[in-house]
């Protein structure tokens, strides 16, 4: 079910392959044989194997460190601790406080403390094992209360940051809050009012390619490193201070990414390849396991939320206010952007006139959190969709009519004054998602036979035959910026180049986007086809030979780099039209009257009268553009009042969840997801849909599986496994039915609106609503988990 | 200490294993099929499913000795098989491409080796016959949908073929 676009530029109408089409992914074929190289299956001769020893406790100092055991182990080839770090011993995404290795304090726990490279990955391991570290236990800060108590151990003490003056105490990395309207006033005129107070565990992004490169030491000093990672010139211009290299020395090739979700946006162990291929001068590669990769990389903010809405007797909201504190754990990674859009976009899609809204990041010693699919918006939208139903159910209104009563649209203003000026069809999204046909009751009774139990909560458990099994419907809808805000020069570079091979002609396309699934690369080759006409569209392997590409987060690469390509491509097509005016343009006079296209390989009128072969018009000689490409750009935020123009663009979806819960174990079955979703124009209908179902099972999880278990006595973490972690398989998941309206944002290139994130959003309130309807709980909290619905 | 099994239906020799490799690093590092993936070495996402003797099993936990002497069959191994030229692509291969099941690509061989075994064992399977020979592959970006679309493609398909 799509609806359609607005209309087609004339360029775009006559290609085969181009946006708007279900293309093929060019990557594809090489990922069903095998062939494709991800960062983990790379080799190269006299290669060896680096490992990272780790810190075993949250917080300590660390007395001494031995490692003459290590060394003496015949096939290690070094060994390296802070000691032995050449230039900068700090990165950071923004704030450079993560040390390279630590440097005398760990402060969670599974820091690097030292590496190892060995010609054997076992080798490695076990001499890492024989490295004597004399840990001094610190007292540990876990939340807010620990971490902002008279006395509290302070993680980063003297912060030259630019949010260290502005926050309360130096254990908060950023607090941002956003005021706009009277809430004292609405508060008084308020016919209902209702507060609620919500948890957010902590869920990793379990991306299943773990963290993996190869760095191979190279004649003139530097290093090549191929590695996964989702932006290229960031890690770059991270690692070069460490290596002290310069930035041309550090030459950067993305490798195969088996998925990323945010998990990737800071280093991991990009540095330590190149510093153990720099001390060795052996090519090194390492791999983490997935234990490893559960300490290797930030994790979602786990969060508290404290909301308060007040709304008038027909369902008006009135106001708003709300608190919420992330754990961003040790380290800043992207804490203070992810502040950043809690709180703006803590309202959710609404208009509320009145708000008062805080939002905050603590430093304490839990791992480190940062980046993932939905960024702050996540844990937003679970809380204020949990007050609709509050309201809706004290109000006695239906959850989706009260919803619709108070949807923002397109002119809206925002609690930061934005005025939001796209469509922003949150009621329609709402109606459709409630329009679609519901699954048939009971599906795991059969004609006459024993029930399926694979269609019940607890399947092949076969814990229930549907005795005590309650079916519940929940609905929710959500808000998520696209692109990188709050006057973030976000901007992307791409390369075209045109020439011809024979009577063919054949396009490269050259950018440094991280393709880690998302299907940029489908994408990019569609644009290219669109834009220039040709059948024939060759992508260049993604490096730093190129500018940035910006980071592949943010919903914003077919945004930002497909809108870079778009660009490159244009011009391009006008260098060609210039070559073949000045060639051929006496043999035919609309070369200089008519508008030129570029189509099936050749130059037409947009009459459709062909005036020359683009092979010809190109001759010998390639034409190339390169483009630095930027959206409009954004503000920063007021630090006292929030307000400001801080995000490029909103995209929006809603789900409905139906789900059947067995309420003697407390298990759930997800019987169905339906989500609805605008797009803006979908250059891929087949890869938008995977995105929004992908997006809507990671909500899934989040509602009632998965969370990072940190022992709060300890900080340490407790299910660093897929035994431990479950994130959803295919028998948890449900059928996802996807409706993808495409309303244009005349703002963005060819009307498109980010899709990554938003599906991401809305899919953990619904699950939970709808639980929340099995069983008449109140549920505050995720994941819910079965002892939650028993109440044992 | 050596190794010799058949992978793919050639005659294989690794040398010099130690005896904690399991059959996936021996595949991996030491015959150069890096096709079956590495993503838990605890056989709980199934990226690195293979078939040994037609059976699949996680090849992280089969340690390389187990091997001896035996057949295995890995994604590198799929095409040209069920009916497809030499080199072509296997219809579930060419299903999975075709329905969008492919995003990071992490998951597919395991995936695809699972399917194949399904769709041998059970030609025309019911959704529910899918999702249970395939709950032992974890997927993070498709939601599985457009991975039940392509072994429900690669049945159709192999169905009007045959």
């Amino acid at each position: 079910m799509r609806d359609t676009t607005p209309a087609v530029p004339a360029q775009a109408r006559r290609t085969t392959g181009g946006i708007g089409e279900s293309t093929l992914r060019p990557d594809g074929i090489p990922k069903v044989t095998g062939e494709f190289a991800y960062a983990s299956d790379l080799w190269h001769e006299d290669m060896l194997w680096g490992f990272t020893l780790r810190s075993p406790h949250a917080h300590a100092r660390i007395r001494s460190v031995d490692v003459s055991g290590a060394l003496a182990t015949p096939g290690v080839h070094a060994v390296m601790t802070h000691d032995d770090l050449p230039a900068a011993t700090r990165y950071g995404l923004e704030i450079q406080d993560t040390p390279v290795l630590a440097d005398g304090v760990v402060r969670h726990h599974g820091e690097p403390v030292a590496l190892v490279a060995a010609d054997h990955p076992e080798t490695a391991r076990r001499a890492a094992a024989r490295i004597v570290v004399d840990y001094e236990q610190l007292p540990v800060v876990t939340d807010e209360k620990t971490a902002t108590a008279p006395g509290a151990p302070v993680l980063h003490p003297g912060r030259t940051d630019d949010h260290a003056p502005h926050v309360a105490h130096p254990n908060i990395v950023h607090r941002q809050p956003v005021v706009r309207g009277d809430v004292a006033a609405a508060k008084a005129r308020a016919d209902v009012v209702v507060t609620g107070e919500y948890e957010m565990g902590m869920q990793d992004q379990a991306f299943l390619g773990p963290e993996s490169g190869l760095a191979v030491p190279a004649e003139d000093g530097g290093v090549d490193l191929f590695i996964a990672t989702q932006w290229l010139h960031a890690d770059l211009r991270q690692i070069a201070p460490v290596l002290g290299l310069p930035e041309d020395k550090v030459r950067m090739t993305l490798s195969g990414v088996g998925g990323a979700f945010g998990g990737r946006e800071d280093l991991s162990m990009q540095a330590h390849a190149c510093l153990l291929a720099l001390r060795t001068g052996r090519p090194v590669k390492i791999v983490y396991n997935r234990f490893e990769s559960f300490f290797g990389h930030v994790h979602r903010h786990p969060a508290k939320l404290a909301y308060e809405h007040g709304a008038t007797r027909d369902g008006r909201l009135l106001y708003m206010t709300c608190r919420i504190v992330l754990d961003g754990g040790a380290y800043a990674s992207s804490s203070p952007a992810v502040v950043g859009n809690a709180a703006s976009l803590s309202a959710g899609p609404y208009e509320i006139p009145s708000v008062d809204i805080e939002a905050l990041a603590l430093y304490t010693n839990n791992p480190p959190c940062g980046a993932m699919r939905g960024f702050g918006a996540v844990q937003a939208c679970f809380a204020y969709e949990a007050q609709m139903d509050r309201l809706a159910a004290a109000l006695e209104m239906d959850p989706v009519e009260f919803r619709r009563r108070n949807a923002m649209s397109q002119g809206s203003v925002m609690p930061t004054g934005q005025v939001v000026d796209a469509p922003a069809p949150v009621a329609e999204l709402l109606r459709r998602v409630k329009a679609m046909p519901l699954p048939p009751e009971r599906q795991w009774e059969s004609a006459g036979g024993a029930p399926d139990v694979r269609a019940l909560p607890g399947g092949l458990s076969n814990t229930t035959h549907g005795e005590g099994v309650v079916r519940g419907i929940g609905y929710a809808v959500g808000i998520k910026n696209v692109g990188f805000s709050e006057g973030f020069d976000d901007y992307s570079t791409a390369r075209v180049r045109l020439e011809a091979a024979g009577s063919e002609v054949v396009a490269t396309v050259h950018t440094a986007m991280a393709e880690v699934g998302q299907g940029g690369v489908t994408v990019h080759t569609q644009i290219a086809r669109t834009e220039l006409g040709v059948a024939r569209v060759v992508l260049h392997p993604a490096d730093t030979r190129v500018g940035s590409a910006g980071s592949t987060s943010a919903s914003r690469q077919t945004y930002v780099t497909g809108g870079a390509v778009r660009r490159a491509c244009e011009k391009a097509r006008e260098e060609v039209f210039e070559r073949g005016r000045a060639r051929f343009g006496t043999y035919h006079p609309a070369w200089a009257t008519a508008e030129l296209l570029l189509e099936g390989g050749k130059v037409v009128t947009d009459g459709g009268e062909v005036l020359a072969d683009l092979a010809d018009v190109l001759g010998d000689e390639a034409v190339e553009a390169e483009v630095e490409w930027r959206h409009r750009p954004t503000e920063p935020f007021d630090p006292h009042t929030g307000q400001g123009f801080g995000h490029v663009q909103y995209s929006f979806a809603a789900h409905r969840a139906v789900v059947e819960v067995d309420t003697e174990l407390g298990l759930v079955k997800v019987v169905e997801l339906a989500c609805a979703q605008d797009v803006g124009k979908a250059l891929n209908p087949l890869s938008v849909a995977g995105q929004i179902q992908g997006g809507t099972t990671q909500g899934l999880g989040l509602a009632v599986m998965e969370e990072i278990v940190v022992d709060p006595v300890t900080a340490k973490v407790r299910n660093p496994s897929f035994t431990d972690y479950l994130i959803p398989t295919i028998l948890d998941t449900p059928a996802i039915p996807v409706d993808i309206l495409e309303l244009a944002d005349t703002h963005a290139p060819y009307g498109l609106r980010g899709v990554g994130e938003a599906p991401t959003l809305s899919s953990t309130p619904a699950v939970v609503a709808a639980v929340r309807q099995a069983t008449g709980l109140a549920l505050t909290r995720v994941p819910v988990r079965p002892e939650h619905l028993t109440g044992t | 200490m050596r190794v010799n099994f058949t992978v793919n239906g050639r005659p294989q020799e690794a040398d010099d294993v130690w005896e904690g490799e399991s059959l996936l690093y021996v595949l991996r590092e030491r015959l150069g099929l890096p096709g079956s993936k590495n993503a838990c070495e605890q056989g709980e996402c199934g990226s690195c499913t293979v078939r040994l003797d037609g059976v699949p099993v996680c090849a992280c936990l089969v340690a390389a000795g187990q091997a001896e002497g035996r057949e295995v069959v890995t994604v590198e191994g799929l095409a040209g098989r069920s009916g497809a030229a030499e080199g072509e692509l296997s219809v579930v291969q060419r299903a999975f491409v075709d329905a969008g099941a492919v995003q990071c690509g992490f998951c597919t061989p395991g995936l695809l080796v699972a399917a194949d075994d399904l769709l041998e064992r059970v030609p025309q399977p019911s959704d529910a016959d899918i999702r249970e020979a395939l709950s032992g592959n974890l997927c993070r970006c498709t939601g599985y949908e457009k991975i039940l679309d392509a072994v429900r493609l690669a049945a159709a398909r192999t169905g009007e073929a045959g």
